[in-house]
């Protein structure tokens, strides 16, 4: 709640949001109207400071990296891309659809057609004007298999696009209450003619221009004085740097040679928390670390075996020595409070030994050794954590054997290859999406092999209701099916933690998004 | 022909032959491994008709033979392809970071081996008393610590406790001198730190192993200073083994650093070659693996050079 209300401050001072509006939303949070009235007043006099420059220490980028952004899969490069690029529409730390470069968004009643008006008057860094031209030909890049988009998934759904005007359409195959969701995907930035010319141009309509680009290396950007919203790139320069080493980038903070970083080692996360001029900021996110069984291969085939696990594994242990308590615990649906539309009446699962070797027996498993895979690589701290499941189900009387594999490779030979092993997943921004994307029966990432018809139907009935109780209900059932029939463990949501110099950086809201308050910190935040 | 000549063009034309053997052998690795560029590009999405479009375009249908020296002309001319990951230019890409590599080697070697000659022609000097003990004491617990613990001792001292340096050792062109050589200090160090024994270690035992001579005696009768005498007498005797040491430690200043790259976020070769091992980029594996190569049989070439050379017996022959 602090969180929610440091941001509406921070829009407040920004001058997004009027004062009716800041304070309708604040007492509805139980602040009362002359706290919120006088919280107003504060900050829309204080004024974000401009100018300077801001250095970000990443972990996350490699010498092969490119400005693609459909190729964009690790941390530094979507930093990078989210500031000289713009998107059609973005997330907002509370979870809902931002307008960025479309001004409104609007459905048919049976959300099959969606038309977005795009903001008129955006310039790309090279000058040229943003149309719905540009950015319809960018989604039909994403759809082009040569493209190799992470957001493929995403816009091959829409069947039909047109450009008229400042208004673009789209009509999907199925409907999906959700679209402007999904589109909110990092890779969908608005390129001009789509980026068919030169995907690598970097040219976008962002909150910066892009100057320098070495990969692996560095990001250096000059503030785009031509961008739309005023509200965000306060510091003249921004620099992301790639320092993949945890202990180097750690020093870099500590030393005040960057400003701010991402990925603290949860295991010194107490310690740097204590360190002179360094702040430590956690945000729940959506992603998570998991065992995953491929429930149409033996023993996993087995409903009562994958029970016997499922009750074998100590969570809170987990969230405690894997994560150094920075996290949460799962209960075998990949969902959680960060979502939309969660239902947190659904029991939480519990360790209980009792009751996995009662569903053990009753699986009528031969005794032969259970194989877990897992690898370094699999999330951090994976091997641990293999060992400590392999051990809480052994006291359960499972004969459950951790194998150690390489990570070179793991994701090719071992992941969606073994029946069962260690993998994590990032999280969507809605349960729609998650569940499709591996849970759904033809779902590409499918990497339990989870096929259940009724789910199915359900995932489907959901996505073009609009009754968001009834949606929510349905919503609810899918997470017991997987939560009770799956082939999911899930013990733990992780968080993202980041650090910043506190005495140095303004303006840092903690968001559930994605890390680095959704990849634009450095743009979202100023010098103090 | 002046016999120092011949020897020199003999080395060279045997290093440049190694080096044709190397390159056939990396390539050769390359081969060896299953799958193919075209494969490596496209991975998992791989259609029939996209891997054979992909296999013209990039002249993979040729017979490997052809593909060979296609590939060794175009190293001679300089062009080494494009990375497969985000078609950079491998050239451009390696050219900037064999500069890094070679700014922060030559700093670690400029400081290390006149370190080393000097510490080890002390401790020669002092062998078996206190200096000598200390000398090897200490350079012996350096070259003993693994390199990234050194690197993380440095970065706690020097950038947390007594904060001097900086702990991210990135160099930018644009930079200048002087701001290059404040950004590679702490790798510098640690460097130094590894490759300073083995260097001083050799050094000593050279000396003493001349020391025994029968005109050193002499040169002591004679009532010169122990300096005088290694200095003047002892060490051009003691040089040729030396070389080769110097040469091994040179040339891992160049090859071998990766982790301290890693650690020092120190964007050179080493880091870019994990890098792109890591993403199955075979063209700039292959580069890269031919530079390294190069660099170690010319190191090599040097020492052996620099040995002859120094050596009176073998620059004399009869």
């Amino acid at each position: 709640m602090t969180d929610m209300l440091d941001w509406m401050v921070s829009r407040a001072r920004q001058g997004k949001m009027s004062r009716r509006e800041f304070i309708g939303r604040t007492t509805a949070m139980g602040v009362s109207t002359a706290l919120a009235g006088a919280l107003y007043t504060k900050a829309a006099h204080a004024e974000p400071k401009k100018g300077g420059v801001i250095r970000a220490g990443l972990a996350g980028g490699e010498s092969t990296n490119t400005l693609d952004p459909a190729l964009a899969a690790s941390v530094v490069p979507q930093v990078g891309n989210a500031h000289w690029g713009e998107q059609l529409v973005d997330m907002t730390p509370d979870g809902q659809v931002e307008m960025r470069i479309a001004e409104e968004v609007s459905s048919s009643p049976d959300s099959k057609v969606w038309t977005f008006k795009i903001r008129q008057g955006v310039t790309f860094s090279n000058g040229q004007t943003v149309t719905a031209e540009d950015v319809m030909a960018t989604f039909k890049r994403h759809t082009d298999e040569n493209a190799q988009s992470g957001a493929l998934g995403i816009v091959k759904g829409i069947s039909e696009m047109k450009a008229e005007g400042d208004k673009l359409e789209l009509t999907l195959e199925f409907p999906s209450a959700d679209l402007p969701y999904l589109l909110t995907d990092y890779h969908l930035i608005i390129q001009p003619g789509g980026g068919y010319d030169n995907p690598n141009a970097g040219i976008g309509a962002g909150p910066y221009i892009l100057e320098t680009f070495e990969p692996g290396v560095r990001y250096v950007l000059q503030k785009n004085p031509n961008y739309f919203d005023s509200g965000i790139g306060h510091a003249d320069t921004i620099e992301v740097l790639s320092i993949n080493d945890n202990t180097a980038r750690t020093a870099a903070l500590q030393s005040g040679q960057v400003h701010m970083m991402n990925r603290i080692d949860p295991k010194i996360a107490e310690l740097l928390a204590g360190a002179p001029g360094v702040e430590v900021r956690r945000a729940v996110g959506r992603g998570h670390y998991v065992f995953i069984m491929h429930v149409d291969k033996a023993p996993f085939d087995n409903n009562d075996l994958r029970m016997a696990l499922k009750y074998g594994i100590k969570r809170q242990e987990m969230v405690d020595k894997i994560l150094g308590g920075l996290g949460s615990v799962g209960n075998d649906f990949p969902i959680n409070a960060a979502y939309p539309l969660f239902d947190d009446s659904i029991e939480q699962r519990e360790y209980d030994a009792a009751k996995a070797k009662e569903y053990y027996e009753k699986s009528g498993h031969d005794g032969s050794p259970i194989m877990l895979r897992t690898a370094p690589g699999a999330f951090p701290g994976a091997v641990d954590a293999a060992n400590l499941f392999a051990a809480s189900a052994q006291a359960a009387g499972i004969p459950l054997q951790v194998q150690l594999e390489p990570d070179d490779g793991y994701w090719s030979n071992v992941w969606n290859v073994e029946p069962f092993c260690a993998s994590y997943w990032g999280g969507r921004p809605v349960q729609d999406q998650m569940y499709s994307t591996a849970y759904l029966s033809t779902a590409e990432w499918n990497d339990t092999k989870f096929k259940n018809a009724k789910f199915d139907e359900l995932l489907m009935a959901a996505r073009a209701e609009l009754d968001q109780d009834k949606r929510k209900a349905q919503y609810s059932e899918m997470a017991h099916i997987v939560r009770d029939e799956g082939g999911l463990i899930l013990p733990m949501f992780n968080e993202f933690v980041a650090g910043i110099r506190s005495n140095e950086i303004a303006g840092w809201i903690d968001d559930p998004n994605a890390e680095m308050m959704n990849y634009r910190a450095p743009a979202k935040c100023w010098l103090a | 022909m002046h016999p120092i000549l011949k020897l020199l063009v003999q080395r060279i034309a045997l290093g440049l032959l190694l080096l044709f053997a190397v390159s056939a052998v990396i390539f050769l690795g390359v081969e060896a491994l299953p799958g193919d560029t075209a494969q490596a590009i496209l991975g998992q999405s791989a259609t029939p008709q996209a891997l054979e479009n992909l296999r013209n375009q990039m002249g993979l249908d040729q017979p490997a033979l052809t593909r060979y020296f296609n590939w060794l002309g175009g190293v001679l001319t300089g062009d080494l392809g494009k990375a497969l990951t985000n078609g950079v230019d491998i050239a451009q890409a390696i050219g900037q970071r064999l500069g890094n590599t070679l700014f922060l080697a030559g700093c670690a070697a400029l400081i290390s081996v006149p370190l080393a000659l000097i510490l080890g022609a002390v401790a020669a000097r002092y062998a078996g008393r206190w200096p000598d003990k200390l000398i090897s004491g200490v350079t012996l617990t350096t070259i003993s610590l693994p390199e990234f613990v050194a690197a993380y001792f440095v970065i706690f001292l020097l950038t947390i406790v007594i904060p001097v340096f900086q702990p991210v050792a990135m160099v930018f062109p644009g930079m200048s001198f002087w701001a290059k050589l404040q950004a590679v200090a702490l790798p510098v160090i640690v460097l130094v730190l590894v490759v300073l024994a083995h260097m001083m270690r050799m050094t000593r035992a050279a000396i003493l192993n001349v020391m025994q001579s029968a005109y050193i005696e002499t040169a002591e009768l004679k009532g010169l200073s122990p300096m005088t005498i290694i200095w003047k007498h002892a060490f051009p005797n003691a040089v040729a083994p030396i070389i080769s040491v110097v040469a091994i430690n040179l040339a891992y200043l160049v090859v071998g650093v990766v982790v301290v790259e890693v650690v020092f976020s120190y964007n050179a070769l080493g880091q870019y070659l994990v890098d792109h091992v890591t993403k199955r980029d075979l063209p700039v594996v292959q580069a890269v693996g031919l530079i390294f190569a190069a660099v170690y049989i010319g190191l090599n070439i040097i020492a052996d050079v620099t040995a002859i050379i120094a050596n009176p017996r073998l620059r004399h022959p009869k």
